[in-house]
Formats: structure tokens, sequence, C-alpha cells
């Protein structure tokens, strides 16, 4: 029998303020251990908590570029629970009232449009973080990360392959990124993934017994993980058995998912209205300006690139998948009238040298100044493409613009004709076969023969020069 | 609605309270006396209203995102039973 897979994610999304949700800590990253903490967010007694309301701002933001519902009455209840990260043995969290909720988002995988739902988008405060020895002789709480807002997304269990999961929180990532609302850095931890997956026989409408699968911090671990699952969900169900609903962890160097101890009862959270907190009121007016201040979202600006640039849908849709990439080529062609051939660089050059070095654009020191002037020496053919080459590499590597680097390294192109001529004259001499070949008619001999001068100038002579006297020559 | 003995033993549980049997009867019969105290609030008609989370109407308030001062950590860390390497100590836990 074949069956269909079934997923739906919760995302969970550090809001970048600079305060705590509900007291004034800061929420910097990597401060020493308990530094950021008071009587609010440790739980102590007779406190009172207060809303921050850019923390309220950003999750609408995100919200509506979501394009969910904002509620207009909005508030925040208690999530019972013991567990030593929550200091107050429950989390304040929202339960029946979601800030943001019936939104969706459109993905893209093997060329089929698709819409995933996304059924709520919620706030709440985050947890500690607690290290396990290794030797089992207790857990270290460090409270710091305790009281930082979150965005939970839930999305409807609309995708039907990992892949399809994969790529769902990949472009929620760049949504929310583009919003400025949250860093959205799995390896940091300011986004996390947990994914409900099921299989069903096809065709059947009921949801087959889902698992829950947590721990998976990096995009690939997402796809990796949720395969694995499907694998041996199949292997359960064709050999008779049952999936059991059960929590489970990806260990990502094994590259398998082990079964977490199963709980013993059921959890119930007790969720009811927090008593410190008042309700939200959300108007028109509030939605209006927060709508107003989204950017330009990803499906637009890459609309936007095939129309006004002519760029393809592929080329468009690697620009921006980041706002920072996508800012990038733009400020690149303030100096640059063609964007092809800046989109060509960034996605070539560019991409592959930050994988390699893997840093963030961010981190680079080449900035769009500097790509925009190199390629100006190339259309003014100061500099010939393959030049360009060498001297981008030494922009990402020392932050020279390309003036200085190709006047360092004596690389401008030679455009003297005498010159080149002496030195294609000299080729042809060395190269009789070559020569031969051409005059029988190989076109393609001639390729050896601009080679030849390209080598002996090291790539600086003007290429269509070159050709234009190899020709001339024979 | 009446409260049993389960249910007074789940809660208890949840709470993490260690009940005597004769603690449960007691409260068992104490807690179906407040609920059915409270059963006479059902013959008003409250159809008409919504239901409320807090006694005052009052709504958004708010604070402005500033980052203030934190605790001293000597001082956050003063209650715990047993600290290490500046962290609260508690006994092991695995998670799940």
């Amino acid at each position: 029998m074949a069956y269909e897979t079934v997923i739906g994610l919760e995302v969970h999304a550090e809001l970048s303020t600079e305060s705590k949700i509900f007291c004034d800590c800061s929420t910097e990253f990597g401060a020493p251990a308990n530094s950021h903490t008071c009587p609010v967010c440790l739980g102590h007694p007779g406190v009172l908590p207060v809303i921050n309301k850019q923390a309220v701002e950003f999750a609408m933001k995100a919200a509506l570029a979501l394009n969910c519902e904002i509620s207009t009455e909005t508030k925040f209840d208690r999530k019972n629970y013991f567990y030593p990260d929550s200091p107050k043995a429950y989390q304040i969290s929202q339960y029946d009232k979601p800030i943001g909720k019936n939104g969706w988002i459109e993905i893209e995988v093997n060329g089929e449009k698709k819409i995933i739902r996304i059924n709520r988008l919620h706030m709440e405060e985050d947890a500690g973080k607690s290290t396990h020895s290794e030797f089992g002789d207790g857990t270290l709480v460090d409270f710091n990360r305790v009281g930082v807002p979150l965005i939970e997304i839930v999305s409807e269990a609309d995708m039907r392959s990992p892949e399809e999961a994969r790529t769902y929180l990949e472009k929620l990532k760049a949504i929310i990124q583009y919003t400025g609302v949250s860093d959205v850095k799995m390896e940091e931890g300011s986004l996390r993934c947990d994914a409900n997956i099921s299989l069903r026989p096809e065709g059947q409408e009921e949801f087959g017994t889902k698992t829950e699968l947590k721990n998976m911090n990096t995009f690939k671990g997402v796809q990796r993980g949720l395969e694995y699952e499907v694998k041996r969900q199949t292997r359960v169900l064709k050999s008779g058995g049952e999936v059991v609903q059960e929590t489970i962890r990806w260990n990502e160097e094994k590259g398998i998912t082990v079964s977490m101890r199963s709980k013993e009862e059921a959890h119930d959270y007790r969720y009811f209205p927090d008593p410190d907190l008042v309700d939200m009121v959300i108007d028109e007016e509030w939605i209006e300006r927060v709508k107003a201040s989204l950017p330009e979202l990803p499906d637009v600006r890459k609309a936007r690139y095939v129309e006004q640039f002519g760029l393809t849908d592929y080329d468009a849709d690697i620009l921006t998948s980041s706002k920072a990439l996508a800012d990038f080529f733009e400020a690149t062609l303030e100096y640059t009238k063609d964007a092809k051939s800046a989109a060509n660089w960034i996605m070539g050059d560019l991409l592959r040298y930050l994988n390699e070095e893997g840093i963030e654009l961010e981190e680079s020191k080449v900035t769009p100044k500097h790509l925009g002037e190199m390629l100006q020496m190339i259309e003014k053919g100061t500099i010939s493409g393959k030049i360009g080459k060498t001297v981008f590499k030494e922009m990402l590597d020392a932050g020279k613009d390309a003036q200085t680097i190709v006047k360092e390294k004596g690389l401008v192109q030679i455009t003297d004709e005498g010159e080149i001529a002496n030195i294609v004259e000299a080729v042809i001499e060395n190269n009789p076969q070559s020569v031969e070949d051409y005059r029988s008619g190989k076109q393609q001999a001639i390729g050896f023969l601009v080679g030849q001068v390209m080598k002996e100038t090291k790539g600086k002579a003007n290429p269509q020069l070159v050709n234009k006297l190899i020709i001339e020559n024979l | 609605m009446s409260i049993s003995k389960k249910d007074v033993e789940h809660v208890a549980n949840l709470a993490r309270l260690a009940l005597t049997e004769e603690e449960t009867n007691i409260y068992t019969e104490q807690l179906n006396s407040i609920l059915g105290f409270f059963e006479k609030l059902d013959e008003l008609d409250t159809s008409e209203i919504k239901p409320t989370s807090h006694a005052f109407n009052i709504t958004n308030v708010f604070r402005e995102d500033k980052a203030g001062e934190s605790l001293p950590r000597e001082k956050a860390l003063k209650n715990a039973p047993e600290q290490k390497d500046g962290q609260f100590k508690v006994p092991t836990v695995m998670e799940g």
C-alpha cells in the first residue's frame, strides 16, 4: 500500500526587542549566566509584569507579513507545567485569542506553487536554558533567556513531503527576516522548529497517528529528520504495526530519531487568563500603521526583479532569498546598469565565497560599491571579465576596492594593439599545428591560440582584440 | 457538576501535593460544597454577558521597549538552594 506523508510545523522565533516581554531585563545573547534577570522574570511572588509594546508590534508585523488576520481583542494566558527552566511554574502564552490567525504563505517545490496555511501566530515568553550534567549529578539553569519574547507560528498540516517542509521553513525565515522582527538564526536558537508528522494510506481523508519531532537545529536537519521518520513510520505500517504517538528527538550526528521517554500522563496545562496582564485591544488604525511599516516582501520583490531587471525566475528567487543579499544587489545597481551581470557575480563568485568561508554576507569585506566599480571597469574594458575574478577574490579577502587591486597587481588590460600584435605573431609562429588545423577548417583551433596569448599576457590582453588580431594574421 | 475523589487526586498530583486518604476525603467534600454554592449563580441569565477575565475595565497597559538594570547575579541566586558556576543547580532532569 502506498502512503501519503502529512506534515505540520510549529516554528518559534525570538523577537529582536531590546528588553524582555514583561520586564526591562536585557535580551542580549551570550551574556554571563543569570546576569539578565529580575524578580519579574525569576517569578518572585508579588511582582507585576507589564507588556512590552514593541513585542506586540513585532508580533503584529510578522503576522501581517504572513497574511494573518489580526485579532482585535487579544490576551495572555498562563500555561501551567513544572519544569526547572520555567521559574514561575507557568509560561505566559496565548491560548484562545492568538494575536494572528488564518494566514498563509506560498511555496514552490519542483516548479509547483503551493499555498501552506497558517493556523495561528501567538506571542509567548521564552524559557531558561538548562544544561544537563554528563555525570548525572544535577542540571544547571541559566534564566537569561526567560522572558525573551517569542512568536510561535503554527501551520496547518498542509505539507506532503520533507522537502515541502524545508521549503516552507526557508520561506518563513525569509519573510520574517525581511520584516526585521527577528534574527531568525537557527544556529543561535532564535529560530526553532518542531514538526508533526504522520502517514495515511493514499486517498484516505483521516490523518494517521502522528509523532512530534524535536531538536532539528538546521534546515538540512529538518528535512533529514523528517525523511528518516517517513521511512521509519512506513516500515512500521508495512509490517502491520501501529505508529505510537510520541515525542521523538532527531540525533543529527547519528542521523536517526530517538524516542524520548514517554510521558506517564498526558499534559494538562490548565490554561487561564493571566490576571496580572490586562487584555489588549488592537484597533484598525494600529493595524494600518504596522501594515504601512512592512517592507517589500520576498514574493513582491522577486516579481519586481523579473519585471524590472529582466532576471529569470530562478535568479530572482535566489537574490531575494535573503534581504541582505537583495539589498546588496540593488545597492550594486547604483554603480552599474547591467543587472544581469551584477546578479551573476553575486550569485556566482560572491555566494560561493560565502559558502566556502561559512560566513554571512554582513561579515564579508566586500561592499556593493566595490563590486559596482569593478563591473564599471569591466564594462569600460579596463580589465577583462577573467581578471575580474581575480580582482573580486582579492576584494573579498582583503576588502580593498577594485582600482587599488588592479593598480597594485598590475592587472590593467592590455589594449595596445601593437603590443598584442607582437605576442600574437609569436604564438602563431610557435604553434604551427594549430595554425594548420585552423586553415583546414577546424574553427575551434582558434580557441587554443587565444588561450596561448592570454597565458602569455597573464590574462591581461583584451580578448576581443586578441581574437581579431589572430584572425587577421591567419 | 460534582468533584470525585479521582479529580482531587489528579489536581493534587498536578500541584505536586501529597494528600493522605483522609485529606482527599475532606477536600472532595469541601470542594463539592464550594462548587455547589457557585451553582447558585447558574440561576442568572448570563447568555448576553461577555466572559470576563479581569475585574478592571482597562486594556492596553504597555511599557516601552527599554532595557534597564537587572539584579546583580549574587542577588538573583541568593534564594537558590544550590548553585554552581553562577547557575541554579537542580536535581538532574531528563528531557521528556
